[in-house]
């Protein structure tokens, strides 16, 4: 058994912070309803990486969204949302990531939701919380990850500020709601009670780089400073980074700068007896190492560095891990097809429950393909006095 | 508003974590924060190993400033488990937790008799929460699980930074807080069924199967595709996005751009040159030659002029914040995120608080970090009572 199994979730949220959420959460176990606009449905359908699509929607859409259910509502249509509100005296729990104050619009704020359904769990993502200047500015990934200070962590010290190549901010932020959805059901199971999560893009981004910024917050300001030879990390010393070879590249941890001098059979390096120069002479250590480690390619010093057990590691694309055993290993990818579509190659959930897996075969819904199901399911269209149905 | 103890969702929660450095102790950090009891088992003397891991050779009151910010809100049991008088201590303990968690390389558990297998017969309705580096089985399992090298291993490096650059890490432990977070998720979902079902569980994380989910999107792209990704030779932000994605200098400063039309943008911000991509397809295909135009263009004015253009468009644009402009800003005052946490000897630290909202209260706590073995007496004594 699944450990979120009974679990309902309604989904109204889009793209990928709020449905990275609701992903985990069906990987896990729960039922998850995404409620979409009929006709065009969650926008990120249409937003297409390399234009790569399948059956009608984008595979971004594909990978997020497998494992769930459809249920196609215009929540400004009236019959439309008491079918919802239905729906809703059924859930458990409730995702959304509109910018402020539209699901009060529509009449499904926590105020309104609680009043339908005391117990829900009603998690909220916003870009920059609810108050303040920024609560209007689009919660896009880049922009939080611009205006948090993570740029200024990342790439040399001689670039301008480099963003994370990745939504960062998104990820998190689905993770932390995951966190507080599930808080708050163990709570429930204990009270009774329900709960409201309220999470964001920009205090998930900060949460991110809490160990850097309590630096900050306490070293009287000083402003990071990124290395300018092969930064990893702006507040490690040397030799952490990734570093050319011979013939490709090789990774560097923390560790000893005298033992890499004597693993390495680099004499130059011995000079810095002291551990306190590993951070200050960070660059010209950095530099020494850079020279040093071009005349030996990766393998040759992972052969001397790793008996010694000396953090270090190759650097792998993508062809590479793919094609090793202990990514094969892993067994992380799987293909899931819609009836009558080719099949996809998707990720798997990374978490094991019991030494297994949690999987799940169910494609990504269309638009409004459990409509029908789920209508008869929870008696969403009421029989009329005369036995009608209505519309 | 601060949330009591009471109402903390985790409240009456007992956690031991007997993990290190920072995944496993980042997933207890957010079980504490949402009202966890977690005690850190800790070998007698050394500790965590954190403790004298030093970032940028700042430290308080003898431990790394990186231990303090993510051992707040915790207590410290120091033992000696190879001694067989203080493993039955750490034993009656299980016998009373809810969760426990790990991150050991495999086998060490095993060899001090503490492995799942063992503390289910002990206790069969904990949650035992264990994160490896690359998971228990394959060629890699007994490599280092650090941060920088798992992020070598699993192809991110080659997503971040430029195209003429060599591999670029992210500059943070992205591996280890993913872990963390994905084996929060995984103990929580337990701990929900085990209201239910009153079944323990075994929950594993590892940081390379962690950081491949980070890369799930672009990942299943390459999947699907076959075509490795090709970052940007102009300020790269995303291996697999169109130009305008990116941030760029401007005569003052730095402007971020988010996906959004070049043409529309090219009308905005008087480029002529650019309004000429009219097929949107171009904007992957030609992403890096409209991306210098628009290097060249941004530099022409200020950061406040071009959003003064922009944003009343609703176009998705940004300034470029460093920490000091961003903590002066009223947009971060607003978030409340910082807490000042304070050790029992009055040494003390501003840091941050949970990212999480329970019911519009933040969840903070005024503890610090604890001192190796700080809290033996205190637990010994309640061990005996027990």
């Amino acid at each position: 058994m699944k450990p979120l199994e009974g679990i309902v979730v309604l989904d109204f949220s889009q793209f990928l912070s709020g449905p990275s959420a609701a992903l985990r959460l069906a990987d896990l176990g729960a039922r998850v309803i995404k409620i979409e606009r009929p006709g065009s449905g969650d926008s990120c359908r249409q937003l297409s990486l390399h234009n790569l699509m399948s059956d009608g929607d984008s595979l971004l859409f594909h990978t997020i969204n497998r494992n769930k259910e459809s249920y196609a509502a215009n929540l400004k249509d009236p019959e439309d949302l008491a079918k919802v509100i239905k729906l809703i005296s059924h859930a458990d729990v409730i995702i959304e990531n509109f910018r402020p104050g539209t699901m009060d619009k529509l009449g499904l704020g926590y105020e309104d939701v609680k009043l339908m359904n005391p117990k829900i769990i009603y998690g909220s993502v916003t870009g920059y919380g609810k108050t303040g200047p920024w609560r209007n500015k689009p919660g896009q990934d880049l922009l939080v990850q611009s205006l948090s200070g993570l740029a200024y962590l990342n790439g040399n010290a001689d670039q301008p500020p480099v963003p994370f190549a990745l939504a960062a901010a998104d990820m998190f932020t689905g993770a932390h709601l995951v966190q507080g959805i599930l808080a708050c059901l163990i709570r429930r199971g204990r009270t009774g009670v329900g709960g409201l999560i309220e999470v964001s893009l920009l205090e998930s981004i900060l949460d991110f780089q809490f160990e850097v910024l309590t630096t900050h917050l306490n070293d009287g300001g000083q402003p990071p400073v990124r290395s300018s030879v092969n930064n990893a990390h702006a507040y490690l010393g040397a030799p952490y980074g990734i570093y050319e070879t011979a013939d490709g590249y090789l990774a560097l941890a923390m560790g000893s700068v005298i033992r890499l001098s004597e693993l390495l059979n680099c004499p130059a390096l011995a000079a810095y007896s002291d551990p306190k120069s590993w951070f200050l002479q960070r660059d010209e250590i950095k530099r020494i190492l850079v020279e040093h480690l071009l005349t030996q390619p990766t393998q040759g010093w992972l052969d001397v560095l790793e008996p010694a057990d000396y953090w270090c590691a190759d650097v792998l694309t993508w062809e590479r891990l793919l094609a090793h055993e202990a990514f094969q290993e892993l067994d992380m990818v799987q293909e899931i097809s819609r009836p009558g579509s080719q099949p996809i190659k998707i990720t798997r959930c990374p978490i094991k429950i019991n030494g297994m897996r949690p999987e799940s075969t169910k494609w990504a819904p269309w638009v409004g393909e459990n409509n029908a199901k789920l209508e008869e399911e929870f008696h969403l269209v009421e029989p009329t006095a005369k036995g009608e149905r209505q519309v | 508003m601060t949330m009591t103890d009471l109402d903390k969702p985790l409240q009456d929660m007992l956690v031991l974590d007997f993990s290190q450095f920072l995944s496993g102790p980042s997933a207890s950090l957010r079980l504490a924060d949402m009202g966890a009891r977690v005690i850190k088992v800790e070998r007698s003397g050394i500790g965590d190993i954190c403790r004298t891991l030093y970032i940028s050779n700042m430290e308080l009151d003898g431990d790394s400033t990186l231990f303090h910010s993510i051992n707040r809100n915790k207590e410290s049991l120091a033992l000696d488990l190879k001694n067989p008088t203080e493993l039955d201590v750490i034993k009656k303990l299980i016998g009373k937790a809810d969760v426990m968690i790990g991150n050991f390389r495999p086998g060490v558990m095993e060899r001090l008799g503490l492995s799942y297998e063992h503390v289910k017969l002990i206790n069969p309705q904990i949650i035992y929460g264990e994160i490896t580096g690359y998971g228990h089985n394959g060629p890699w399992r007994d490599k280092p699980g650090q941060d920088l090298l798992v992020q070598s291993l699993s192809g991110l490096a080659y997503l971040n930074g430029d195209a003429e650059q060599p591999p670029m890490p992210f500059g943070l432990a992205v591996a280890d807080m993913m872990a963390g977070a994905q084996l929060a998720q995984g103990i929580l979902a337990c701990l929900v069924r085990r209201g239910v079902t009153s079944h323990g569980a075994l929950v594993q994380a590892s940081l390379l199967e962690a950081t491949l989910d980070f890369q799930f999107e672009v990942l299943t792209t390459y999947l699907n595709e076959g075509k490795s990704p090709v970052r940007s030779s102009v300020h790269n932000a995303h291996a697999y996005l169109g130009a305008p994605y990116g941030i760029y200098r401007t005569k003052d400063g730095y402007l971020a751009l988010a996906m959004g039309s070049v043409v529309e943008l090219g009308h905005l911000l008087g480029c002529p040159e650019m309004t000429m991509y009219t097929d949107s397809s171009e904007w992957s295909t030609k992403r890096d030659e409209i991306k210098r135009i628009l290097a060249a263009h941004l530099l022409h004015e200020t950061t406040e002029l071009w959003l003064s253009k922009l944003e009343p468009a609703d176009y998705w644009c940004a300034d470029v914040l460093s920490w000091d402009r961003l903590l002066k800003h009223e947009g971060f005052q607003t978030l409340q995120m910082t807490q000042q946490v304070t050790r029992s000897n009055g040494a003390s630290l501003m840091t941050t608080r949970c990212p999480i909202r329970i019911d519009r209260a933040y969840m903070t706590s005024p503890k610090g970090s604890p001192r190796i073995g700080e809290h033996n007496e205190a637990i010994l004594q309640e061990i005996a009572g027990m």
